[in-house]
């Protein structure tokens, strides 16, 4: 029986699961090959078809490629000095933290009130006198700015979630090693990118995978900002289930985006493979 | 050319004072085993020379140059870590290789050079494999290899052989000090191990909560121990020590026996275990207990209430309770005052 024991203490989570999780994603995967009581491909090729998808989808993959890297530099540059904190690293590390508990939402709004065309921006562009009037900043002319605008709040909310993993990455990394590096001539440099960087692939993998999975579902920063100017696949799937009523190409979307995720999460996981053996 | 001199370091650790005001000098390609207790400060002092640790206060020179603001890479040196700190991400080859891809040497000398050491060390069909499937020793030689492999200056070694079985150790111990002689390398070697100590050093410096108690050539410090803790620490078994009575103008009484001794107006008297033998006259010893060692019979006894031991020959079995009268060499007993614990001329 001990042996049966840890999977039956698993098993509330795992039934919880399959009701909550398993069971609405086997009805959207259902529902993306459905079209009026027959299997078909036809959801799909309605999505492909719209003049918006590839706009959606290179636009989604375009603003996780800029966000991402830049909250990896981020957040690897503000994890080695807090690393090497004496003292007040909890409090910065609080403070670092404050924007994880705003919600991506708030965190639009926050910044479309800097942005908009009686925001903060304006109002210090023509206090300087840099303008005569406030601009239209968000306006479908430039959509750049919008774009520009999105990715620093994607900064600003969610570099912070990167960043205390990291933290606790480096945490584990036994200060023995760095100090090895140092004997051997390594530079700050070097033994970042020979000693710290190869230690802390596992924390890697993990604020990668999430960050990059989340930021193909960017979506209330998005609108928030850039109303429909701007189109990703998440709002294309809020579009399409809520507004054109059209459930099976709305579950399609949401198919396109778990593929584009598992698909990068399987890469990450290639990419930064430790080799059994050369675990610390 | 490199000299290493430590000036007046001392080191606290909060309250806690692990170094008081070392003083040592190490010549050139001199090879100093620093030796002592436990929690002695070995592996502090050795730090504070690589640099991985700053001196609360004193100074710390490398060949001629002020060394104790310098970052540990601008020391010239290459050290064996006590717990090893063998890369785990890396292979064997690559952890050798670590410091010379730093210096961004030419792969030809990397693989000449790592070849090399690791045979040595004998971990050449070990290359591949990361450290995660060696053995401790396997590790602890992968740490060696890869502090000789940088041919440095100077070379930190911190018991570099503790986990190596006997036969092993003796063997890489032949070894280092056979390439160590080789190369211009200036080395400080920490060791428990007497034995290691006295074989590969050209000083010994022994070190007892965290001051330098004597610094001097092994048979200097077995011989003539410039403290009492030295005699009790180096040796095994080690020196034994007798209450002494003054009996006249340097003479002592040491149970029940006269010997001459120091003018000084106390002292305590303290002979070898092997600088003893029977004799018709001497130490009267009761004996405790006896053990055959082979090549001897050591002897565990009690002189005027006092432990004491002797090695005497294997042919000499006494039994427990019997009472030997050992005589000391007379040109090997050593005083020591009793109130600074320092040697007595
Ligand atoms: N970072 C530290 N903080 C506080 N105390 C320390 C620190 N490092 C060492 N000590 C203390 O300093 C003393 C000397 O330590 P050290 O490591 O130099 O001993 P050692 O001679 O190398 O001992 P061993 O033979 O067991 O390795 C010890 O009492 C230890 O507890
Ligand atoms: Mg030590």
């Amino acid at each position: 029986m001990p042996r049966l024991l840890p999977y039956l203490l698993l098993l509330p989570a795992t039934a919880f699961l399959c009701l909550f999780f398993l069971y609405p994603f086997v009805q959207v995967a259902h529902d993306s090959v459905m079209r009026n009581g027959v299997y078909t491909l036809e959801n799909f090729s309605r999505m492909a078809g719209h003049w918006k998808f590839s706009t959606a989808f290179w636009n989604t993959m375009l603003l996780a490629a800029v966000v991402v890297p830049i909250q990896l530099a981020m957040a690897l540059t503000m994890a080695s000095i807090v690393t090497k904190l004496q003292r007040g690293r909890s409090s910065i590390l609080y403070i670092f933290a404050i924007p994880l508990g705003i919600s991506d939402l708030a965190a639009g709004l926050i910044w479309l009130s800097v942005f908009e065309q009686s925001g903060f921006l304006n109002s210090w562009l023509v206090g300087l006198g840099i303008v005569d009037q406030p601009i239209l900043l968000l306006g479908y002319q430039n959509t750049w700015v919008i774009f520009i605008a999105i990715v620093l709040a994607e900064v600003w909310r969610a570099t912070a979630i990167m960043m205390v993993i990291l933290v606790a990455g480096m945490g584990l990394i036994p200060k023995e090693y760095g100090e090895a590096a140092d004997v051997f001539g390594a530079t700050r440099w070097q033994k970042f990118r020979r000693v710290t960087l190869p230690m802390l692939k596992p924390s890697l993998q993990t604020a990668l995978i999430l960050r990059v999975i989340l930021a193909f579902e960017v979506f209330a920063v998005v609108v928030a900002l850039g109303g429909t100017q701007l189109p990703v696949l998440m709002s294309e799937t809020y579009h399409w289930q809520f507004a054109m009523q059209e459930r099976g190409v709305a579950a399609a979307f949401a198919m396109v985006i778990l593929g584009v995720s598992v698909a990068f999460t399987i890469l990450i996981l290639r990419l930064l493979h430790v080799p059994k053996g050369a675990r610390v | 050319m490199a000299v290493i001199e430590i000036k007046q370091v001392a080191k606290s650790f909060g309250s806690f004072t692990a170094l008081h005001s070392v003083d040592l000098t190490i010549a050139d390609q001199e090879f100093m085993v620093l030796l002592g207790a436990s929690g002695c400060g070995k592996t502090t002092l050795l730090r504070i020379i690589a640099g991985l640790e700053t001196p609360t206060i004193g100074e710390v020179w490398i060949g001629g140059r002020r060394v104790d603001h310098l970052p540990p890479r601008e020391r010239g040196i290459a050290m064996v870590f006590q717990n090893y700190a063998v890369f785990p991400h890396l292979t064997v080859f690559e952890n050798i290789a670590f410091g010379l891809r730093m210096k961004k040497m030419d792969q030809a000398e990397v693989t000449r050079r790592v070849n090399r050491t690791a045979e040595l060390m004998h971990i050449e069909q070990l290359l591949k494999r990361y450290s995660g499937e060696l053995s401790g020793g396997q590790r602890q030689r992968v740490a060696v290899a890869r502090a000789l492999a940088m041919e440095p200056d100077v070379i930190l070694m911190d018991e570099p052989l503790s986990n190596l079985d006997a036969l092993l150790r003796l063997e890489m111990r032949a070894e280092l000090k056979g390439v160590l002689a080789e190369s211009n390398t200036t080395t400080i070697y920490v060791t428990h191990d007497q034995v290691e100590a006295m074989s590969l050093a050209d000083r010994i410096s022994v070190m007892n909560g965290g001051r330098i108690v004597q610094a001097a050539n092994p048979v200097e410090v077995y011989r003539n121990p410039a403290a009492r803790f030295v005699g009790s620490f180096i040796g095994n078994p080690p020196m034994n020590f007798l209450k002494a009575e003054p009996a006249g103008a340097g003479k002592w009484q040491v149970a029940g026996q006269v010997f001459d001794g120091p003018a000084s107006a106390a002292a305590e008297f303290a002979i070898r275990p092997e600088d003893l033998h029977p004799a018709e006259a001497g130490l009267p010893a009761e004996v405790r207990v006896v053990e055959p060692l082979g090549p001897h019979t050591l002897v565990t006894a009690s002189v005027a209430g006092q432990p004491f031991r002797a090695v005497l020959e294997s042919n000499l079995l006494p039994a427990p309770g019997d009472v030997l009268h050992l005589a000391p060499v007379p040109d090997r007993i050593r005083w020591f005052d009793p109130a600074t614990q320092s040697a007595l001329r």
